[in-house]
């Protein structure tokens, strides 16, 4: 027999409405953590799953209540214990790690003192001996010379570090159980991959218990060893993480997975409709019903139970599992990829481009000229075909949201000409810039609760470059707010919303309405899919595919996730710290052999499977600026030659499938070495 | 699959303001703000049909005579009744300082929205001329201006508009400030979208609360001050009935007539609480809570 950490019986938590009505959050959650288990809670935003980790700590958050249940950590429910009680169990017996380690740290505090005040208050510890600890837990989470460190305040370590220093505090009472609320989703793609090993590491080697809370299912899946999923406030499915995510036996999770953009796979993934159903909407039948494939008229009526299905040692919410259980993997590989004959018909040449975010001192101010050696940005070369899908990827601060400005004329370039439809140069004042230009070139931002104005309905939203470049009104306005609408699969009924009242797939969508309302030949989206739940995701990046064969428009598509781009573009473009690093055709970047930084953030890159371990190449070390001379990855490059990659900036070479790397390794030498690993 | 979703229909501006209103009235505060100011302004417009005397007929022999049945606040030093310069004692002051707030309203949001927008050296310079003249104390600089040009109407509420602008200058600024670091200004940007364009259709919806609120809460000080003009007798021109006169006619008797002091300070007082607690309510309606914010 297992021994139990925490057990939570039956647990309902919800809030009183404007109406007086009961409605429930969370609704009869029963399950149990066990002694050196790591338990993953996967769901979309607003599934509950972060209501429950904080239930598990005690906490229940305000203006909500526990309706019913208990949650038992030492046969006593911490749900009614007294402040004093729980100050005894939170950090001492349960400890957290929150999202944003940067924001849970005292910033005007050393590093060390606060990791000490967490031993003060959770352990008996004397001055000298927690001095000893301070660095033995600095060094249980792998940072370089705990002394320095401990002498630093917070903003003086990168993310990846922070995070690292808060779990070291968590681990400094010796927790049971470690409560994790996605903690490494504001990470770099190579960051998280070394904190997600660390943590695998922590489990195994201290024994603790972890709840880790996250949306995303390539995180849980490299470190949990069971996983239960949640929607609308329910356990849908509870089982082993092989299970769970190879065989899944719920509709839910079975369309999540195939949702997911991965790199085994090409082209896009498939979407799901629909959203999930806001709280207390749903009175009777299965919350699930609106949206599954497989629902039958008794899901409608009857709300299913969690039943057990002792063959996969799972636990299951649905009527329709056994079918499930028996459709094998069939349609996995067959998702759609649009294939199309690329046209040599240049429309954007980006040429020497180099951008400086450095400041003009007051002489060269009046000079009007910048002496910036070292610009953010420098030297980029790409031309972009009418049609074509450009990728440009990077890790935070590797300029490609600058890039993207300096195209759209946000951002004055430093040097370079951008020219549009073969000869015509924008200039890189937007105020000088043609209207036409400025048409023919529209934005997509990350996050729709920011691009759209609060005030506005989605008519005015839409309306807004209907007007401005083609000087409608009235009925004839009206009729092409609809047709436009229609595009992005948005009923006439949308027209009166503020964007308070959409969901966040329905804003994205009223965000493309509005690009492609201009008639654009090029659109730039800036990580149009991050700020998404996972199955809008798909949603939106198969709108947008269909959009482009309709309209035949042209992409320039930022992101950070390497499987998305993976799915929807035609080349892609990588770029460590404003300088390019490669660039082709999409499936041979995603093939040997690739430049060393691509390598490093390709291995990182997080599948939802448990068998596929991230490769960790390099360092995660976050380098402040690009290097004054030489190649612009010799800080983390694994492959270092020398001091030639210091002092020479490397030359561009071309494979046989068009893909071109700037590296002094022979492109063949490259290929064997990566083979060979 | 079925969706069922909800139609809304597109509010016009009245049911707007009857939704605003409607939740203004329902906290106990608001409400007592309203009834408060609402009964202000039917006074101030009806109270001429009703006044039960003369409110000049001077009358010796009626001096500082006790609240009775006839003269229902008693009389001043002068005879006359009192309840009757106190019902008609708030015209003016509701007037000027109305349109004055108007006119703060009108200045101070649209330069400040313009200096949030624009930025850099124009902002720094004109923010720093607010500086300066909030260091001036502004009851001086009032007395400069109605000594010179005199204490009509005409010269008070550009003047009050002007001194008691500056706050909203820097309130709308602030607004400003957070609506345009927001993406959907820099998609109106790209779009290119000229700065009239981008201040009317993209800021103006997002700040239109914070100024609103602002100018209400200044009408309350500004009435204050106003009084405090006529009280040093640089406002109304006797024998005009105003509530800061009266005060300071009746102030010396105080401590024999104290009925001729309580009655104009009873109207002031409960009209400024009225439109505190109205715009108190006002904002909170509107979602603004002014009580993490620290006045200008």
């Amino acid at each position: 027999m297992q021994q139990v950490v925490q057990e939570i019986k039956n647990l309902s938590i919800g809030f009183t409405s404007k109406k007086g009505e009961q409605i429930s959050i969370l609704k009869n959650i029963s399950t149990t953590i066990n002694k050196g288990e790591t338990v993953g809670i996967v769901g979309e935003s607003g599934s509950g799953k972060s209501t429950l980790a904080l239930a598990m700590m005690g906490y229940v958050k305000h203006g909500l209540f526990t309706i019913s249940g208990e949650c038992i950590y030492q046969s006593n429910d911490i749900l009614k214990m007294k402040n004093r009680e729980l100050e005894n169990i939170r950090g001492r017996k349960i400890a957290m790690i929150p999202q944003n380690a940067g924001q849970s740290l005292t910033p005007n505090l050393k590093i060390g003192y606060q990791i000490d005040e967490a031993l003060r208050l959770h352990t008996n510890f004397q001055k000298e001996d927690r001095d000893v600890k301070i660095s033995e837990l600095l060094n249980k989470v792998r940072l370089p010379s705990p002394e320095t460190i401990a002498k630093r305040y917070p903003h003086e370590l990168s993310g990846g570090q922070q995070q690292r220093v808060a779990v070291a505090m968590a681990l400094a009472g010796s927790p049971d159980l470690l409560l994790l609320d996605e903690p490494t989703t504001g990470l770099d793609v190579t960051t998280q991959a070394h904190v997600l090993e660390l943590l695998n590491f922590i489990a195994k080697d201290t024994g603790t218990s972890m709840v880790y809370v996250s949306h995303d299912l390539g995180a849980i899946a490299q470190v949990s060893d069971r996983v239960i999923v949640m929607y609308s406030g329910e356990i849908v499915l509870d089982g082993p993480v092989r299970t769970i995510l190879k065989n899944p036996i719920h509709p839910y999770t079975y369309g999540l997975l195939k949702s997911i953009p991965k790199l085994t796979l090409s082209g896009l993934p498939n979407s799901m409709s629909g959203s999930q159903p806001q709280p207390g909407t749903i009175k009777e039948g299965c919350s699930f019903y609106d949206r599954c494939e497989f629902a039958e008229d008794k899901c409608k009526i009857n709300s299913p139970e969690l039943e057990f299905v002792s063959e996969l040692n799972t636990s299951v919410r649905c009527f329709n599992h056994k079918k499930l259980h028996k459709k094998k993997d069939e349609d996995t590989k067959s998702s759609k990829k649009v294939l199309r004959k690329l046209t040599k018909n240049e429309i954007l040449d980006i040429s020497s481009v180099s951008i400086s975010y450095a400041k003009q001192k007051f002489i060269e101010q009046l000079l009007n000229k910048i002496d910036d050696t070292n610009p953010t940005v420098k030297d980029i070369n790409i031309k972009i075909d009418k049609g074509e899908t450009l990728a440009l990827v990077g890790e935070s601060g590797s300029g490609k949201s600058t890039i993207l400005k300096s195209i759209a004329g946000l951002i004055k370039a430093k040097d370079g000409i951008i020219k549009f439809d073969k000869n015509k140069i924008l200039s890189n004042d937007l105020k000088k810039r043609d209207a036409n230009y400025l048409r023919a070139i529209q934005l997509i931002f990350q996050n729709p609760d920011e691009s759209l104005n609060p005030n506005h309905t989605v008519e005015e939203i839409v309306s807004q470059p209907l007007k401005l470049y083609f000087g409608l009104s009235g009925n004839e306005l009206k009729q092409k707010i609809i047709e436009v609408l229609k595009k992005v699969r948005l009923g006439e009924f949308y027209l009166t919303r503020y964007p308070r009242q959409l969901s966040g797939g329905e804003k994205q969508r009223v965000a493309v309405a509005r690009a492609f309302a201009a008639k654009p030949d090029i659109i730039l989206c800036d990580e149009v899919t991050s700020a998404l739940d996972v199955s809008v995701q798909a949603a939106v990046l198969n709108l947008l595919q269909e959009l482009k064969v309709d309209f035949g428009t042209t992409y320039i598509f930022v992101s950070h996730d390497l499987a998305v781009v993976k799915a929807i573009s035609d080349r892609v473009a990588v770029l460590y710290q404003g300088r390019l690093c490669e660039i082709g055709p999409s499936e041979s970047v995603y093939k040997f052999p690739s430049h060393p930084y691509t390598e490093v953030l390709l291995g990182a890159v997080l599948e939802p499977d448990p068998d596929i371990k991230p490769k960790l190449v390099a360092e995660d070390i976050v380098e402040e600026k690009p290097p004054e001379k030489g190649c612009s990855f010799q800080g983390r490059c694994p492959r270092l030659l020398g001091q030639i990659c210091k002092t020479d900036v490397p030359p561009w070479q071309i494979d046989e499938n068009g893909n071109a790397i700037r590296c002094h390794i022979k492109i063949n030498d490259l290929k064997n070495q990566q083979i060979s690993n | 699959m079925t969706l069922v979703i909800k139609q809304e229909k597109p509010k016009s501006t009245f049911s707007k303001i009857v939704e605003i209103i409607s939740t203004m009235a329902s906290r106990p505060s608001g409400l007592i703000g309203l009834i408060i100011l609402v009964f202000h302004v039917t006074l101030a417009i009806t109270s001429p049909l009703y006044a039960p005397h003369d409110y000049k007929a001077i009358d010796p022999s009626l001096m500082l005579q006790a609240p009775s049945s006839e003269y229902w606040f008693g009389t001043d030093s002068l005879g006359r009744d009192v309840f009757t310069r106190t019902i008609l004692g708030g015209r003016t002051a509701l007037t000027v300082t109305f349109f004055g707030s108007l006119i703060a309203l009108l200045w101070g949001g649209a330069l400040g929205i313009f200096c949030g927008l624009v930025g850099g050296k124009i902002d720094d310079v004109v923010m720093r001329i607010i500086d300066a003249f909030l260091s001036i104390p502004w009851i001086l600089a009032m007395l400069l201006i109605v000594s010179l040009l005199g204490t009509s109407t005409i010269v008070l509420i550009p003047a009050l508009g002007f001194f008691y602008g500056k706050g909203i200058v820097r309130v709308a600024r602030a607004a400003t400030h957070d609506v345009i670091a927001k993406d959907f200004i820099v998609s109106a940007r790209a779009r290119g979208h000229g700065n009239f364009s981008i201040i009317w259709n993209e800021i103006l919806p997002n700040v239109r609360d914070a100024i609103m609120v602002e100018g209400a809460m200044r009408w309350s000080w500004m009435l204050l001050g106003f009084s405090s003009l006529s009280f040093l007798g640089f406002g109304v021109s006797p024998p005009t009935p105003d509530w800061g006169l009266m005060i300071s006619n009746a102030r010396g008797l105080m401590s024999f007539a104290y009925w001729a002091v309580l009655a104009p300070i009873f109207g002031l007082s409960s009209l400024i609480i009225g439109i505190n607690l109205t715009a108190d309510a006002f904002a909170k309606a509107l979602g603004i809570d002014r009580s993490t914010k620290a006045p200008v």
